[in-house]
């Protein structure tokens, strides 16, 4: 005999115990609402206003012109100005400046013969985010006067960046936050929430009544599908309107990947509550996952410069997979249909992940 | 009239944990609206065997028929007929009184009209009413006793099994508690609860007294009374400790226990006027003491029985004894 009035009160029980939960409520909202204003304004890996020092030996109209495009491109910003390409030394060791701009007292002549570099940048190179700035700077090239160029010179290549014109990283981070932070919560809740009845006892009870298992875990996992859709709704909102990252594809497309993607996860915190004992295990557990995924799923680094020993691990990852799917929608405009192999492997990983876990899950004690 | 079917049936029901035989050989029959007792130490086995007749627990051997039906294969039929109350308090403690039965009263599908009234009847019935809104995690361990039986009952079962129910309440609580276990014996409930208060246990219908995984003992309480393999003797003396020691050794004598001021000595069966024996070493030791023999109360045949010094009960009732620990069918 089907009996919904089971799988509803499973339901009602643990919204009831939810709302009473503060810390697992406050994260509801707290983790989202955190790791946006977090990454949205903190983290940046387009960076800009360097703090930069200037030696001009040269002291001409053009090398001053150098030092103010220079800081025109935002990528710098002049705090410092020293006579000798020594002192801009001394002022990287003491950490006062990361970038220091030489010019040289033949600069004029060096820029018309162009087998030798006008002038030099001094960097801090430990961080390669500031290399990769640094990088920008060296493209450079004189604008106010085409004849000065150096001959054979110029960009080889055009940029052309048509989604993130900007260069910002926010349109990059922000639907990508949204995997991450249904990672790292969905997983945790749900293992949590079936631990937590084993650890106090509770289970004990309910396998001695008629209850079954899949209503259990799915009265168990419903009310936290609804609570993945309001982070994923809170991440959209604070993204768009504060960060003015687009959203070129459809908005149900996205709650579709959302949801399979929380299924994914679902499925997996389903998996580490048969492993765990207790509640601290399955944060430990879901923690080991957690972090290849942040770090492996092309939410940190570009997938493809990782070793092909990561690659693979990567493809396992859910995140991954929604990572792809997530940016192909929201920033490239893209349609789910464009993006199958995607939602294959999000499907697998759930099908598989769900039937470990009621082939794990077992209504006696032994 | 038939003879009615037993609520519970077990043939040599066993379960072992890798080399450990928690469970060993048991053979019950247990009959309806009764109120049967497990008495044992911690580690006899009593939960253990609670589980198996539930279906929690697949037995390693034997087989049990519960309410007339086999155990495990039809467990989750017997679900809906039995009760469990657990030794530990297992309803949510963030949920009030009132949230915790309506769970539990979906739980087991009752009819909405149904439900309200039979909640009601129970808060009432349990002296519940009064905080029915209060979480239960903030209730005291008499309350939520109270509240578990409640919710272990709320269906109505044919069967309940209470694993230690009053292991963290106060004594006022226990008798009341125990009101209430008559009152559903009555109502035709037969009820299987564990305990080690001997108290508790004398106030069974029928008793297994269990060691070590083995039933040592069974029968109605003032059958194991009577039917104790060893003679009680009681010594009255200010000087315990020295009486004591002066009747270590003594033939005859396995266990001495103090009471207070006094001393319960069992003495073997076949020991001819234990009194006198023991009254003479302890003048020979110049201890202000004197012996009576005394009647065997429910404790003595524990202490007795744990030390498998229990004589045959009548032929059926067990299986196997213990290992041959000294016991003698005079």
């Amino acid at each position: 005999m089907s009996c919904f009035t089971r799988l509803f009160a499973v339901v009602r029980k643990e919204l009831r115990q939810l709302g009473r939960d503060r810390l697992t409520f406050g994260m509801i909202a707290g983790i989202p609402l955190l790791q946006v204003m977090l990454f949205g304004y903190a983290i940046n890996t387009d960076v800009r206003h360097l703090r930069a020092g200037v030696a001009d030996q040269a002291g001409t109209e053009l090398s001053r012109e150098l030092a103010a495009d220079a800081a025109a491109s935002q990528v710098v910003t002049l705090t410092r100005k020293v006579d000798t390409p020594e002192g801009l030394l001394e002022l990287l060791r003491r950490g006062e400046i990361t970038v220091g701009i030489a010019i040289p007292p033949d600069f004029e002549r060096r820029l018309q013969q162009s087998e030798r570099p006008a002038a030099q940048l001094l960097l801090d190179g430990a961080d390669p985010v500031v290399l990769g700035a640094a990088r920008q700077l060296s493209q450079m090239t004189l604008r106010q006067d085409t004849a000065v160029v150096p001959k054979g010179g110029g960009p080889l290549f055009e940029v052309y960046n048509p989604y993130n014109p900007e260069r910002r990283s926010a349109v990059h981070i922000v639907p990508g936050l949204i995997g991450v932070i249904l990672t790292m919560t969905m997983a945790m809740f749900t293992a949590v929430a079936i631990v937590r009845e084993r650890e106090r006892g509770n289970l004990e009870l309910l396998i001695n009544t008629p209850v079954r298992n899949s209503e259990l875990m799915v009265g168990k996992i419903l009310p936290y599908i609804g609570i993945g859709l309001i982070q994923v709704t809170l991440i959209l909102l604070l993204g768009h309107f504060l960060f003015r990252v687009p959203i070129m594809g459809a908005v149900g497309d996205i709650y579709l990947a959302a949801l399979l993607f929380i299924a994914a996860n679902l499925g997996l915190g389903l998996v580490i509550s048969t492993l765990a004992q207790s509640q601290f295990q399955a944060m430990q557990m879901t923690f080991f996952f957690f972090l290849p995924s942040i770090l492996l799923s092309g939410f940190m680094f570009p997938f493809d410069g990782m070793p092909l020993v990561a690659q693979h691990i990567a493809t396992i990852l859910p995140l991954t997979h929604f990572l792809r799917l997530i940016r192909g929608i929201m920033l490239r405009g893209a349609a789910l249909g464009e993006l199958l192999p995607e939602i294959q492997a999000l499907a697998i990983f759930t099908a598989i992940t769900l039937t470990l876990a009621t082939l794990r899950f077992r209504k006696r004690l032994d | 009239m038939t003879e009615p079917e037993p609520a519970i049936v077990t043939r040599g029901l066993t379960r072992r944990f890798g080399s450990l035989t928690a469970v060993d050989h048991i053979n019950l029959r247990i009959p309806r609206a009764h109120i049967y007792g497990f008495l044992g130490p911690n580690g006899s086995g009593k939960s253990t065997t609670i589980r198996m007749l539930c279906g929690l627990l697949t037995p390693s051997e034997g087989e049990a028929e519960v309410l007339g039906l086999q155990i495990p294969k039809e467990a989750e039929a017997l679900k809906r007929k039995i009760g469990y109350m657990t030794q530990r308090f297992s309803l949510y403690e963030d949920l009030t009184t009132h949230e915790n039965l309506e769970f539990i009263s979906d739980i087991y599908c009752l009819p909405r009209p149904r439900r309200r009234e039979r909640i009601a009847e129970l808060l009432r019935r349990f002296q519940l009413e009064e905080l029915s809104q209060q979480r239960a995690g903030t209730m005291s361990g008499g309350q939520r006793q109270r509240l578990a039986l409640a919710a272990a009952i709320l269906h109505q079962p044919e069967l309940l099994f209470l694993d230690e129910p009053t292991s963290a309440v106060d004594p006022q609580s226990r008798r009341d508690f125990w009101e209430g276990l008559f009152e559903l014996a009555d109502q035709g409930t037969t009820v299987l609860v564990s305990t080690h208060y001997m108290d508790e246990a004398e106030r069974c219908h029928g008793l297994a007294i269990l060691n070590q995984g083995v039933v040592v003992a069974d029968g109605s309480p003032s059958e194991l009374e009577a039917t104790i393999d060893a003679q009680v003797v009681e010594v009255q003396t200010r000087q315990a400790s020295g009486a004591r020691h002066a009747l270590e050794g003594l033939p005859g004598v396995f266990s001495i226990t103090q009471l207070g001021a006094r001393l319960r000595v069992l003495v073997e069966r076949d020991q001819p006027a234990p009194q006198e024996q023991i009254q003479q070493r302890l003048n020979a030791a110049h201890l202000e003491a004197e012996a009576q023999l005394a009647e065997p109360s429910l404790e003595d045949v524990f202490v007795a029985a744990t030390q498998g010094r229990y004589r045959e009960a009548p032929p059926g009732a067990r299986a196997s004894g213990p290992p041959g620990n000294g016991v003698t069918i005079p």
